[in-house]
This record gives structure tokens, sequence and C-alpha cells, in this order.
């Protein structure tokens, strides 16, 4: 038995360099402050990979299948005799391949911050809370228990609302940041309810003894029906509302295009590539559960099939690259809760699972590339609207060319990463439902148009006339851009089913020509008729964009979403339950404490006039006293 | 003839010239009429120390000597409080206590 | 009996006099009248002390300082009805409880015992400084003597301001 004490590293580094640059990042150079945080994560980055290793292709398999080994398991809060919360680090196909997605993203992201946000004010605040965010997350993925979990989740969504309010002094920042805290919060309140609820009727936090093969949960609270669905159908369902909030599904996305304010780098690494799968990471961990309640796995489905249809809807109308790109990423979670949504459990039935998780692998390359190459055109055009953009291919050519890679990528082109693992999802789906998979057939064709229509746009069409003529990212900038081009195209050949799988046993898969072929055709007619639009500056656009009307305004304006909550929290909200609330504040409560003090000083008063400073009146009342105390002894005190 | 009063008759004086001594006190607006109801007030304490003594322990002489003490602090005290009358009446020209009231509210 | 009589009379007359001059004079005689009343319970030497003391000394002080401080013609306000009032209550209330209570206690010795008292034994007394000595009350109440008079000459000196 192999230790994996060691990990603990890979949770404290981040939480080390946090505190320290926190508390002293303003004494020093902001460059020492970059180059401590970038090494710490790229110590955590050698050791996920190292953890890796060891645990896939060195320890040995128990009955073929990967262990779920427990590195380190500390009891730290007893809540009955049974239940109780401890922290401690959980070594599972998925975590392991999750800490190395996020140690991979956090450190090329951390490389690309050091010249992206050079000159900025808050440099040393950025790292600080970057290494934060990448302790939370970390933390989450290799959490024991559900509740450990919950912790982490509320810290992601602390450094979150850190990061995206990061620029304080723009109002449109910190509105977007407040956004993006109270609608995860929101949906953190169904979590924890869910999280009670489960708690309640399974006697424990723990992941292992939740999903394993006699856990609880599959014969508890099936009696009690409430609404037509059983309890622990209602404490799924609480669940994933929590993971819809934070990957940003429908209804609860309002807040993913408005974290576009955050600095590039923030988004790849927390709005792309780690914070917004922890939904779906949340379900894939539950799975064996979510699979025992049908009704809760199928709304996980239609929701996530739902989500990426919407989404890539809007994200073919819009302007601004980032926001282009955070429809898209909602659209690909979608795809990926969709997965799993029509998976099965153990073996060949679990295609879903293997793909869901495939996807989250690959996407958080090419999407964290997508971002970053954002950053750079950014960087040199100074500006994120695609209408004031065109013809960078002669500028830009190391940007041009990775983010190249990650369009054919991510509209699923062999042989690139994107390919392997969409077509595993879109071979799940036809095997489990036929509508779900029309949804997922038309996306990836328009995931193809709206990425080509992106990619058209700025590196081809018109030359504008720049300001000055854009140069090239600095190298700090376009290493990790390479790297992350390199896993893109070859991260796709990785043998995921016989890693990562719903029951930790490895199968045997081989493509389905079936669909592989029409998924292909599809995303290569998305990217002609992206091609003719784009590729030469012309009207044709905007003359199908007027034919569809009513239409494209609806999408453009992204279907009206926010005016709805808008109306909803202004009108009702506000008027009908926070107006009574404040008033009663103010008078009630208010009143009483104003009332005591004004009597309070009603009386002192009246009585100030026993300090008069008159000898005869302080002598009379000593006598009196004295008098009337001997009386009270004497007489009265029949002890 | 003497010989025969009773203690009491002795305690009730004093317990009568205390009281009026106390009345004298609290009433009297002159500062110097209200040091001497304070005297007043110590006298009757020295009777009551000497008849205790002698009528109840006639060995010992301890009310005596105590009495002989209790003259001496009010003289002394007598004399100190005399001078913080001259030191008031030479800033404010007037003795009345009601005017002494700076330590109030 | 008769001493008391007077020093009744005289103390309540000191107390509700309207000359202060007066109201010196009676307490005066009260003083006079207790020092007999020491003399009658053949506390000679105490007797002494109490009229050159009290009755010389102190009211002797009292009367200079009302020369110095008031118009001595001038009639002193009666007070007030209800200070008079409220004083005369807690005067009263007190008096009768403690008279109350003195009779009400019994006593192991009722009358006087008519031995003298030698001065020899008291000057013995006061010196000695075994059990039932007073030498050191009587050191100690000459350094107070010596502070008050310190003080008393200071506080009472004239200020060159």
């Amino acid at each position: 038995m192999i230790d994996f004490s060691y990990t603990i590293w890979i949770l404290l580094i981040p939480l080390l360099v946090f505190v320290v640059t926190g508390l002293t990042g303003n004494r020093f150079k902001p460059i020492v402050t970059g180059i401590v945080g970038t090494t710490g994560l790229g110590v955590v980055f050698l050791l996920s990979v190292f953890t890796a290793y060891k645990y896939f292709f060195v320890i040995d398999k128990v009955d073929g299948a990967f262990q779920r080994l427990l590195a380190f398991n500390y009891n730290w809060l007893n809540l009955t005799d049974k239940l109780h919360i401890n922290i401690g680090i959980l070594l599972d196909p998925i975590s392991v391949m999750m800490l190395i997605v996020i140690s991979t993203v956090s450190f090329m992201v951390h490389i690309y911050s050091l010249g992206y946000m050079k000159g900025e004010k808050g440099f040393a605040r950025f790292f600080s809370i970057l290494s934060l965010f990448s302790f939370s997350m970390l933390g989450l993925v290799i959490a024991t228990n559900i509740f450990q979990m919950y912790i982490f989740w509320e810290l992601v969504g602390v450094s979150s609302f850190l990061l995206i309010g990061f620029y304080y002094e723009r109002d449109s920042a910190v509105a977007a940041s407040k956004k993006a805290f109270i609608v995860t919060r929101f949906a953190d309140l169904g979590f924890l309810i869910g999280i009670l609820l489960l708690s309640y009727l399974t006697g424990t936090f723990d992941f292992i003894t939740l999903t394993g093969p006699n856990s609880p949960a599959f014969t508890s609270g099936q009696g009690i029906m409430f609404l037509g669905m059983s309890t622990m159908t209602w404490s799924m369902l609480l669940i994933f509302m929590g993971g819809a909030g934070k990957s940003a599904m429908f209804p609860l996305h309002i807040w993913l295009p408005d974290a576009m304010e955050g600095p590039t780098p923030v988004s790849a690494l927390i709005h792309a590539a780690t914070m917004v799968v922890a939904g779906v990471y949340l379900v894939a961990r539950m799975f064996p559960i979510f699979h025992h309640q049908e009704s809760a796995l199928d709304i996980v489905a239609w929701v996530g099939g739902f989500t990426s249809l919407f989404a890539a809807v809007i994200a073919c109308t819009q302007y601004d690259i980032k926001r282009v790109l955070a429809y898209s990423t909602m659209s690909q979670i979608g795809m990926m809760m969709l997965a799993l949504g029509v998976s099965g459990y153990g073996g060949e039935e679990g295609l879903g699972y293997m793909a869901s998780m495939f996807h989250l692998f690959t996407h958080a390359f090419f999407k964290a590339l997508l971002f970053l190459g954002a950053g750079a055109i950014i960087h040199a055009v100074h500006s994120n609207y695609m209408n004031e953009m065109g013809g960078l291919r002669k500028y830009l050519p190391i940007t041009h060319a990775t983010f190249l890679i990650a369009c054919l990528a991510i509209a699923g082109i062999p042989p690139f990463a994107g390919f392997f693992s969409k077509d595993e999802i879109l071979v799940a789906t036809f095997h489990h439902n036929k509508i779900l998979f029309a949804m997922a057939y038309l996306v990836a064709g328009m995931t193809a148009f709206y990425m080509f229509r992106l990619y058209f746009n700025v590196f081809w069409g018109k030359d504008q006339h720049y300001h000055h003529t854009p140069h090239e990212a600095p190298a700090t900038m376009t290493i990790p851009l390479i790297i992350l081009a390199i896993g893109s195209t070859f991260a796709g050949f990785i043998p995921f089913t016989k890693l990562v799988t719903s029951d930790s046993l490895p199968f045997e898969t081989h493509t389905e020509w079936g669909i592989a072929i029409p998924a292909v055709f599809i995303a290569l007619v998305g990217i002609g008729i992206a091609t003719m639009l784009y590729m030469k500056q012309s009207e044709n656009s905007k003359k199908i964009s007027l034919a569809l009307g009513g239409f494209y305004t609806a999408a453009f304006n992204k279907f009206y979403i926010d005016q709805v909550y808008l109306f909803i929290t202004k009108k009702i909200l506000f008027n009908y339950v926070s107006r009574p609330v404040a008033w009663f504040d103010r008078h009630i409560v208010d009143g009483t404490m104003n009332q005591f003090a004004y009597v309070t000083n009603v009386v002192s008063d009246r009585i100030k006039g026993f300090q008069s400073g008159q000898l005869q009146q302080y002598a009379l009342v000593f006598v009196s006293g004295v008098i009337g105390l001997a009386l009270l002894f004497t007489y009265l005190w029949t002890n | 003839m003497f010989e025969g009063v009773p203690i009491h008759w002795f305690l009730v004086l004093a317990t009568t010239m205390f009281f009026i001594g106390i009345y004298g006190f609290l009433v009297r607006k002159n500062l110097i009429t209200m040091l001497m109801s304070i005297e007043l007030i110590l006298n009757s304490v020295c009777i009551n120390f000497v008849a205790f003594n002698k009528i109840l322990f006639p060995e010992h002489l301890e009310g005596m000597f105590f009495t002989l003490f209790i003259i001496a602090v009010a003289a002394a005290e007598a004399s100190v409080a005399i001078a913080i009358i001259i030191n008031i009446y030479r800033r404010i020209v007037n003795i009345d206590v009601e005017k002494m009231n700076e330590m109030k509210y | 009996m008769l001493f008391s009589a007077v020093i009744v009379v005289f103390s309540l007359l000191t107390v509700t006099s309207r000359r202060i001059l007066r109201a010196a004079t009676f307490l005066l005689f009260v003083l006079v009248s207790t020092s007999g009343l020491y003399f009658l319970l053949r506390f000679n030497f105490l007797a002494a002390i109490q009229l050159t003391l009290y009755a010389g000394g102190i009211v002797v002080l009292i009367i200079f300082s009302i020369l110095l401080t008031s118009h001595i013609s001038e009639k002193l306000a009666i007070p007030p009805l209800t200070k008079r009032l409220y004083a005369a209550i807690a005067a009263v209330a007190g008096a009768v409880l403690c008279i109350v209570t003195i009779l009400q206690t019994g006593f192991v010795q009722k009358t006087m015992d008519p031995t003298r008292v030698h001065i020899r034994t008291i000057g013995e007394g006061m010196l000695s400084t075994e059990k039932y000595g007073y030498a050191l009350p009587f050191e100690v109440i000459s350094v107070l003597l010596l502070a008050a008079m310190i003080g008393s000459i200071i506080l009472a000196k004239k200020r060159n301001d």
C-alpha cells in the first residue's frame, strides 16, 4: 500500500501562498509575488502529475477496479455518534483527473498572468486570491464527504466573487461580482437543504459510504412521497440545484456572462475550466445515488440539454468575444450534464459518465486556451468587441495558430481532442433518448458555427485601422498558449475508458462510426456557413439577422431572462418582502431601543436632584437611612 | 443621694443630647452653628462613655481615657474646621451652607 | 438630676436660638454642666480637663470665629418648615428607637460605685506600656495635635495673591 500522505501538500501549498502573499504582498516588488505564486502552483502541478501516475499506473487495482483511497481522514466535528464531518483527501479516478486539470490550468494561468497583469495596481492581490482559489478548488475535488465539499464550495464562491470584482472601481464589475455571489449563494441554499436531507435520511456524509455498493441511500427515503417524488429524489434535486447554480445551468445562468467583467486570466481559470465544472463534478461524485433515482437523473439530462441549446443560440448573436466564449462554456457544460444524465452505471452502460468526464478534461484545455487567446487579442487591440477587429492574423501569428487549434477542437474535428469526447457524448445520448440526441446534434453544429464566426471576425475580414499596430503578446503569455494547444491536440488520445469510468472498472470501447461521421459532417457544415458569411467582409450576415427578425432580437438580448429576474426582485421581492421587513426593523426594533434610551434619559433627569450639593440634605438622608436600617434590623427582621 | 442614680438616666440623657445635636446639624444654616451642634454630639458621646465606665466597670479606666482622647480630638477638629470656615469666608463673603453646593450634578 | 435638666434645656436652646452669640453662650453652659456631671461621677480629673479644653478652649475659639465671620447682631433666619419637619422627624424617630432599646436592655450593674479615682493611677495608666497602658495613643494624639495645628495655620493663612 503506497503512502499518499504527501498529497496534503497539494492542498497546503496554495493556502500558504495565499496567506503569505496576502499579508506581505505590498511590501515587495510585485514580480516577487507573481513568482512565488507561480512557483507554488508549479510544485502543485508536479505533485498532481506524480500522484496521477502513481494512482493510475503504479498501485494495484482491486477486483480490476481502481481503488478509492483515503490519503487522509481527520475527524473534525462529531455531530452525533455516527454523523461526523471529516476533513480528508479522497483519491479516486475522477478526483485525480480533476487534480490534473485544475493544477495544469491554474499553472498556465499563473504564468500567463505574469505577463497579462503586468503593471496593474492590484498585481499582488491578484496572485494571492488566485492561490486562494486554487486551494479551494483542489479542496473541493478531493473532499471525502459532502460537507467538506460544501465548505470548499463556498470558498470557491468567495474567491470567484473577489476575482470578478477585481477592478473594484468599476461599477459594472462590482455589480457583476455581487450578482455572481448572490445567484450561486441562492443555489447553495438548495444544496445545503439537499445535504441536510440526505444526511438525515442516510445518517452519514461520507462519500465512500454513500456511493458504495450497500449504500443507505439506496434504501432509505423511498417511502415518503412529496409532490409525487420521494424524499431521496428531492434531496438529489436540491443538491443538483446547487450544482446548477455553480455550473450556470438554466435558469441560474445569469451570472456567467456578467462575470466576464473580471480580468481574462480569471475567466480562463474560473469560468471556463474549473469552477463551472464543479457542478458536473458534484453530479459525477454522487452518480450512483442519482442513477438510483430515475427522475432526478432525467431532470439533470433535460436541464443540461436545454441549457446547451439555449446558450448556443445566444452565442450566435453576441459581439463581445468574451461573452461568446462564456455562452460557449455554458453550452459545453450543458453537454456534460446531458451526458451524465443519459448515462447508466457500470461498464458499457456507464458510457455517458465516462464521456462527460472525458469532455470535462478536454474542454478544460481548449476553453482555457480560447480564453487566454482572447486575452492576448484584447491585450493587443484594447477592445472586446468583434466588430472593432479584423485581419489580425497578420499581426498575431502565435495567437492565431493556437486559437485556430482550439476552435477546431471545440468544433469536434478529428484528430483534435474535442472530436473524441464530443463523439462519446453523442453516442451515449443516441442510445438513450432520440430527442436529446437531436438537441445535442444541433448544438454541435451551432458550436462550430459560432466559434468560427468568432474566429473569422477576429482574424480575417476587413483590415481595421487600429490606433497603434497590434503587437504579439510577450513570451509569458504565448508559452501557456502553446502548451495548452499541445494539450488540446493530443488529449483526445488518452484512453479514458481505461482510467475513469462510472464504477472504476475499465472497459473497452470502439468508435461508433455511425455517429461519428454525421457529427463531423454537421461540424463542417457549421464551419462552411461561417466561412461564407464571415471570411470576407460582406452584408450577408446582416441580411440573415434581419430576416430572422424578432427571434434574432430576442436572442441578442439573451431572451430577456435578466429582465425577468430584475422584475421579480424589484417589483415583487422589494415591495412585498423587503419593505415590510425594513419598516418593522426601523420602527419596532429600533423603536424599542430608542424608547429605552428615552426613558433612561427622563428618569435620570428626574433623579439628578439627589446630587444637589446641599450638605444638609445629604446628612438628612444619611441619618434617616441609618435609623431606618436600625429599625429594620431590630424589629422587623424576625430571623 | 446621687449614688442611686440608675444607668439609664445617663444613657437617655446622652441620647437626647445626641439627637438634639443631629437636629441642629440638619436645621441650621450658619456653618458655625453647625459646628456647635457637632460639639454637642461629641459631648453626648463622652457622657455615654463615662457612664458606662463608672457603673459597669468600676475597676478599669478605659472610658475615662477614651473620653480624654475624644476631647483632644474634638479640639483639633474644631480648630481645623474654623480654619476652613475662615477660608471660605474669605472667598465668598458668606458662610451659608446652602451656598456651598459645587459638588453637584 | 438638675444637671441633666440643665443640659437638655440649654442644648435645645443652642440649636434653636436666633442669635449666634447666644447660641455660643448656651453651648458654654452645656459644657459646664457636663463637667459638673463628671464631678458628680467622681471623675475629677476628667471634669477639669473638660472645663479647660472644651469650655475654655473650644468655645473661645468658636466665639473668635463668630466675631471674625458674621454680623453679630443680625438675627439668623428661621429655616423653612419642611426642613425643620423632616429633621425633627428623623431626630425624634432616632431618639425613640434608641431610648426604647436602652430601657429594654438589662444591665448587669445598675448604680454607681462611689470610689474615687486617684490621679496617680491615671498618670500611670496613661504612660504605661503594658496591657492597659495608653502610651501609644498618647504619642499619637500629640502627633495629631501637631498636624491639626499646622493644618489650620496653613489653611487660614492669608495668601499673597
